[in-house]
């Protein structure tokens, strides 16, 4: 996983709620078996329309998605995090996200920032206004900074450390093979083998 | 999770599965049974490779083919090569690592969501995980089973265990009986428009009540597995007489004394009457109707009886601004009765709505009519598919004018080529509205497979007492 530490970009606004993980990559992309070339499926039936924010050239290269409440609902598709990330956000912020995309992109090392409804759309706003202001995410302080604006936003010490690390979970829990063979011969012997 | 003495069953289930706890860590819990389709897989058994790593427990996970199974001639080659790849990497993938899988053509072969518990493999306090967010559908057993990411799928096959926070708990409690005609789908469709898609966020919710514990194991399961619509990563429902009742026998239940001693435990897996939930949400089943959803998010629903609604009845802005979309996207006025939306596509089908109770509910509809608009029925597995068949239920598809086909998600999501053209309409089991989920440019209306085949035989949203 890539490490976050601290993250200055410029924002691009998407005014809606709900998007859910069907619009961020529809099912259509879901067939490739790899794990590249993403980007090309991210919003696609939404970047067919010229006015969506996206295809603003005012927005090219922006790597802070600042986006409405439940980000990311429905399926689990990890492809939806690989999509963005592979496009060039490295920053999501939204007022609520659902728990499969926020866990899959804590996973990944794209960084789900909550704050309040009334600061995205500030921040929101100020992108639209001024599509070349930046804004710095800064994990180590818990900090998001927009102009005179510096806002503290909540994450769980454990996943700090591992996005800060750039860790991946599997070599850490395999540090714990022995808890987990214990685990295992305590099993009930009843429950169900597949084979 | 509870803050009484007592403990809730998600409580119960979750302690159970307790690896390793440190403080200001996530739990490690084990995972019972991992389920594996071709969609998410992938990427995760090449992340095995790169590290030089093996499936910890082949023997508690297994595979299937459904999302993208043409459900027509099945037995012959995928015709989209993209498709082919993906199914043919997963046959490779389960060889190389040993997992047993159900490809297409086999018996066992059919949603992941179907072919679980159909095996007797779902059972009452295990922990069961896929990379599908409808996993939850497996709650309806008394599990804590939920959606994890291609990330979490590696980790799982590595290690059969997952670092996790505690969800906190929320009781939906369900009184009262649904009246008749009214139906498991209805309940939940009416239950996510109640606290919306993102009200279930953070929690692992407990179905609760008369009218849950008199539902099926197959209404349990279509519960269940639309939690994740309203945002809950996992809905369980504590296991009955009809638990124990659907899983005797099952290929993968216990046997014998083990049956015995699982029965006795089981009957343990309750929340405590002194339990402490964090969030209790109350509805009154015998107010409710047939429901069906006109907007593209699943909690944008209303009883047929009604009229699509005018953004201006939602005070919430974010919420107003939705609908707004939603209508635009949908082409409907607000105030047209719903029962006037004209519906060009049928679908029965999916891992919320293609099991044999659902398929029984279309076939009495359909006994003696026809169809007037595209009908596909669709099977949750090859298992459903023969066992409707034993009871003639494919005959009364087909005299009706509708379309019987092969085992998979076919439209629910459209991977196949089951999908809607731009612009069309459709009345569908399924779980998800969204814009183009079952074909870009379709148009999707949530219904029970009740509504749905009165629908086919009007071409208009009809529930079954209009007819």
């Amino acid at each position: 996983m890539e490490a976050f530490t601290i993250h200055t970009g410029r924002a691009v606004p998407l005014r809606r709620s709900n998007v859910d993980t069907d619009q961020i990559i529809p099912a259509v992309w879901l067939k490739q078996v790899s794990r590249t070339g993403f980007e090309k499926g991210l919003f696609s039936a939404w970047r067919e329309d010229p006015d969506f924010v996206l295809n603003n050239p005012a927005y090219q290269g922006a790597s802070i998605l600042v986006a409405g409440s439940d980000f990311g609902t429905g399926s689990s598709r990890e492809h939806a995090v690989w999509a963005l990330q592979q496009y060039g956000f490295r920053v999501v912020i939204a007022p609520k996200f659902a728990d499969i995309f926020r866990n899959n992109s804590t996973k990944m090392g794209l960084l789900p920032v909550i704050l309040p409804a009334e600061v995205v759309e500030r921040l929101q706003d100020e992108a639209e206004q001024d599509p070349t202001a930046e804004i710095t995410v800064d994990l180590v302080d818990r900090v998001v900074r927009a102009g005179d604006l510096t806002v503290s936003f909540d994450i769980d010490d454990y996943t700090r450390w591992r996005l800060l690390e750039g860790l991946d979970d599997t070599g850490l829990t395999l540090r714990h093979a022995d808890d987990i063979e214990v685990y295992e011969n305590g099993r009930q012997p009843w429950l169900p083998t597949t084979v | 999770m509870g803050r009484g003495t007592g403990r809730t069953l998600a409580e119960k289930v979750w302690e159970q599965h307790v690896v390793r706890r440190a403080e200001g860590e996530p739990d490690l819990l084990y995972i019972d049974l991992h389920l594996v389709h071709e969609v998410t897989s992938p990427q995760a058994f090449d992340g095995l490779r790169m590290a030089g790593r093996t499936v910890r427990r082949p023997d508690l996970t297994i595979a299937t083919e459904d999302h993208n199974v043409p459900t027509v001639n099945i037995l012959a080659p995928i015709a989209d090569p993209v498709s082919r790849t993906q199914v043919e990497t997963l046959r490779k993938n389960a060889a190389e690592f040993g997992v047993r899988l159900h490809p297409m053509g086999d018996a066992g072969q059919g949603i992941v969501h179907v072919i679980g518990p159909q095996l007797g493999l779902t059972q009452p306090g295990m922990t069961v995980v896929c990379g599908d967010s409808h996993t939850s559908t497996h709650g309806a057993f008394g599990a804590i089973a939920f959606g994890i990411g291609t990330s979490e799928v590696e980790h799982v096959l590595a290690t059969q265990t997952l670092p996790l926070y505690r969800p906190k708990t929320m009781a939906i409690e369900v009184d009262g009986a649904l009246p008749y005609g009214v139906t498991a789908k209805d309940l939940i469709l009416a239950i996510i428009a109640k606290i919306g898609t993102g009200g279930g966020q953070g929690y692992i919710v407990e179905y609760r009540g008369e009218a849950i514990r008199a539902l099926s194991m197959e209404g349990r399961m279509t519960v269940c597995n639309m939690s994740i619509e309203a945002g809950a990563r996992a809905g369980l429902i504590a296991p009955d007489e009809t638990t124990f009742e659907y899983l005797a026998g099952r290929p993968h239940a216990p046997k014998g004394a083990d049956w015995d001693a699982a029965v006795e435990y089981w009957r343990s897996l309750r929340s405590d009457d002194d339990a402490v939930f964090d969030e209790v949400v109350r509805l009154d089943a015998s107010t409710l109707s047939p429901f069906v959803t006109w907007g593209t998010n699943p909690g944008q629903g209303a009883p047929l009886a009604s009229s699509v609604p005018a953004p201006e009845d939602f005070a919430d802005p974010a919420q107003r601004s939705a609908a707004e979309r939603a209508l635009t996207y949908m082409d409907l006025r607000a105030g047209t009765p719903l029962r006037d939306v004209a519906i060009d596509t049928v679908f029965v089908g999916s891992c919320t709505n293609g099991r044999l109770e659902d398929l029984r509910a279309a076939a009495e509809i359909l006994s003696g009519r026809k169809v007037v608009t595209r009908t596909l029925i669709v099977p949750g597995s090859m298992q459903v598919k023969a066992a409707a068949e034993a009871e003639g239920l494919d005959q009364v598809f087909k005299a009706a004018g509708a379309e019987w086909r092969e085992a998979g998600c076919s439209m629910c999501l459209g991977m196949n080529p089951d999908q809607l053209a731009p612009g069309e309409r459709s009345a569908s089991t399924s779980n998800r509205n969204f814009e183009g989920r079952q074909g870009k440019g379709g148009r999707t209306h949530l219904v029970s497979p009740q509504v749905a085949a009165a629908t086919a035989v009007t071409g208009r949203l009809t529930a079954p007492a209009d007819l």
